[in-house]
């Protein structure tokens, strides 16, 4: 017989409440774990995307840096228009690695979502593309025929959605156009994926915007010379440079204010818990007043009974911290599904994304909020005298 | 010569209830020696409770004096009792008082815990033949009678070695027939192995079986005689 056998088989007396109190622990430590695999998780997937676009720098037409960012991610800019000019322009500069041109259209389909609509995305391209992206890789078919080709290539998951084989025939709505399957691309967990691509001639056919272009990717030979390249560029009318780097920073700050609020709740569901399990503990001690001063009557020390209570309550946490830990590792799926239908931009890939060292990490927090939780109540049992708690007990 | 295992003089232990002062234990003087086996009797509020509590050492004392095993617990601070009573003193309750989640000889293991002795099993078994529980052990106590809970009470008071125990009201709540074999194991514990033993009890056929009977009446001790009135 040890304190420890003490404090677990008090926990079993009043199953409901020990049960209730650990489900209080546990949700606070699952909304700590989400939230601390979605930072992990978002991060990750953001940083994924933007190196996977090939290009650290973006060349639109002047507008929103907001809106670019966020569109910018989803394929190429916003949908503001420059002039193809500024392409011949600069495609020349010496201190260019690789350039390419891009031109991104939407287009409303009512029959996506099973009938509710949504917006499929266009962009037209050249070779150039692929030579920023080495690897995007043919799942079948391949490269248009032609720079004017009434062809498209299908992201991997636009084709999967849609049934798409190599040589079916495409309509854009609105637009009375018939495309050929040209090629279709492996996953690459981009957002390329969603894109319809187009040859860039073509797209700006159907969409109507003859000699323009929503955005330039541009890779440079040495970084280090970002600063300059963009002040030189800085004099051309109507276009902006944003670097990657700048909209990784803008996109985090949009999702740095949403995560405030979020810590706010893991908080109080933190502050909630701890003052639940306060609550059962210092109920269990008053119940067991009689209890407590019996044991002090046979000999235990203060210290005795202050570890059987601290230990109890340390228990209760670590039970909750295991299972907050589970259900977090359950549930992530779900939350990450809610979270991408409220975040301002949401990345491919996974979201929420649970390290083992999370894990660790909740779990220690878990057992912190025992020891803290714990002293006032242990404090208490253990302050008690020993005839008094006899006697107030019966 | 028998050495006094408890010397009071003068013992004297006030409550304020309110304004009011209660005397609960007024004066008393008394010599306990090992080995007696001593009843204490009274009405109910007559302070037998309080005066055990002060022997037992689980309360300070108001004045007067109290040497237990010759040392003087006057001023020994409330939280330094547990130092005197812990595998000293054996404490059997009217309400037996039995930690209700852990099994008979769990109670009685966690005793020994307090009172920092190793656990052997083997002796534990011999104790819970002694009280007469040898065949349940694993029980808990909601699953034992009055009886039994009170022999349980009975193993993890001795199963300290203490010097002397105190008894308040042990078969208070018992039947007649369950109470005469409580008070029997007392009395050969006594007798066998020479424990000293205070006991407080209304029950006038049981404390006239002990060696002596000391009354009580408002805190202070009667003779028998007044007590009889
Ligand atoms: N904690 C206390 N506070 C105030 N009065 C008390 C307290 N404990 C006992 N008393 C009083 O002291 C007297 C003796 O009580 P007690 O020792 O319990 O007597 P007995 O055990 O013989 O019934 C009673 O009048 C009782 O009301
Ligand atoms: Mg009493």
């Amino acid at each position: 017989m040890n304190l420890f056998s003490v404090a677990l088989k008090n926990l079993t007396r009043k199953k409901v409440r020990t049960a209730l109190t650990i489900g209080g622990v546990a949700i606070a430590i699952a909304v700590l774990v989400s939230l601390w695999g979605f930072d992990t998780g978002y991060q990750k997937s953001l940083n994924n995307d933007i190196d996977k676009m090939g290009y650290q720098i973006l060349v639109t037409a002047k507008g929103c840096p907001y809106e670019a960012a966020t569109l910018m991610l989803q394929g190429g800019g916003g949908l503001r228009y420059m002039n193809e000019a500024v392409y011949q322009k600069i495609t020349g500069d010496p201190r260019i690695d690789k350039i390419t041109p891009q031109l991104v259209a939407t287009a409303y389909d009512t029959t996506k979502q099973e009938g509710r609509g949504g917006i499929s995305l266009y962009m037209g391209i050249e070779g150039s593309y692929l030579t920023l992206k080495p690897w995007s890789k043919f799942k079948s078919g391949k490269w248009f025929s032609s720079t004017d080709a009434n062809e498209a290539i299908m992201g991997y998951e636009v084709a999967e959605y849609e049934q798409r084989a190599v040589g079916d025939k495409i309509f854009i709505p609105g637009r009375n156009e018939v495309l050929t399957v040209a090629g279709i691309f492996e996953r690459n967990g981009t957002q390329d994926d969603g894109i319809i691509f187009l040859p860039l001639k073509t797209a700006q056919k159907i969409f109507e915007v003859p000699d323009k272009l929503t955005g330039i990717g541009i890779k440079l030979k040495d970084m280090r010379e970002l600063s300059k390249f963009e002040e030189d560029l800085y004099n051309e009318p109507g276009i902006q440079v944003i670097s990657l780097a700048q909209v990784k920073g803008t996109i985090l700050n949009l999702v740095s204010s949403a995560k405030a609020m979020t810590n706010s709740v893991a908080l109080i569901a933190v502050i909630i818990a701890v003052i639940g399990v306060v609550n059962t503990i210092l109920m269990s001690v008053f119940e067991r007043t009689s209890e407590i001063g019996v044991m002090k009557a046979i000999g235990a020390s203060r210290l005795d009974i202050f570890k059987i209570i601290w230990v109890e309550t340390t228990l209760i946490c670590i039970f909750g911290g295991i299972l907050g830990n589970v259900i977090a590792l359950v549930g992530g799926k779900t939350i990450e599904y809610i979270l991408k239908q409220v975040l301002p931009y949401a990345p491919k890939g996974h979201l929420v994304v649970i390290t083992p060292h999370i894990l660790a990490l909740s779990f220690f927090g878990a057992v912190i909020m025992g020891f803290i939780a714990g002293i006032y109540p242990a404090f208490r049992a253990s302050s008690m005298k020993p005839i008094e708690a006899i006697r107030k007990g019966e | 010569m028998k050495k006094p295992v408890i010397k009071a003089e003068g013992l004297t232990k006030i409550y304020i209830r309110g304004t009011e002062e209660v005397y609960a234990v007024n004066g008393i003087n008394l010599e306990i020696n090992d080995g007696d086996f001593i009843a204490l009797m009274g009405p109910s509020g007559s302070g037998k409770t309080t005066l055990l509590d002060l022997i037992g050492c689980l309360d300070n004392i108001s004045s007067g004096s109290l040497e237990v095993f010759g040392k003087d617990v006057s001023k020994v601070k409330e939280n330094k009792l547990v130092g005197l009573r812990r595998g000293h003193i054996g404490f059997i309750f009217q309400e037996f008082l039995l930690i209700p989640s852990l099994t008979a000889i769990e109670n009685v293991e966690l005793s020994l815990y307090f009172a920092r002795r190793p656990q052997e099993r083997k002796k534990l078994l011999q104790l819970f033949d002694k009280v007469g529980l040898g065949h349940r052990l694993n029980h808990l106590p909601k699953e034992m009678s009055g009886g039994e809970r009170q022999r349980v009470a009975i193993a993890r008071a001795l199963a300290v070695s203490p010097k002397f125990l105190i008894a308040d009201e042990p078969t208070g709540n018992l039947d007649t027939r369950s109470s005469q074999d409580i008070f029997d194991i007392f009395k050969k514990i006594n007798k066998d192995e020479g424990l000293t033993i205070i006991l407080a009890t209304h029950n006038p056929k049981l404390g006239s079986q002990a060696d002596r009977v000391i009354y009580l009446k408002d805190g202070r001790i009667i003779s028998k005689e007044d007590a009889s009135l």
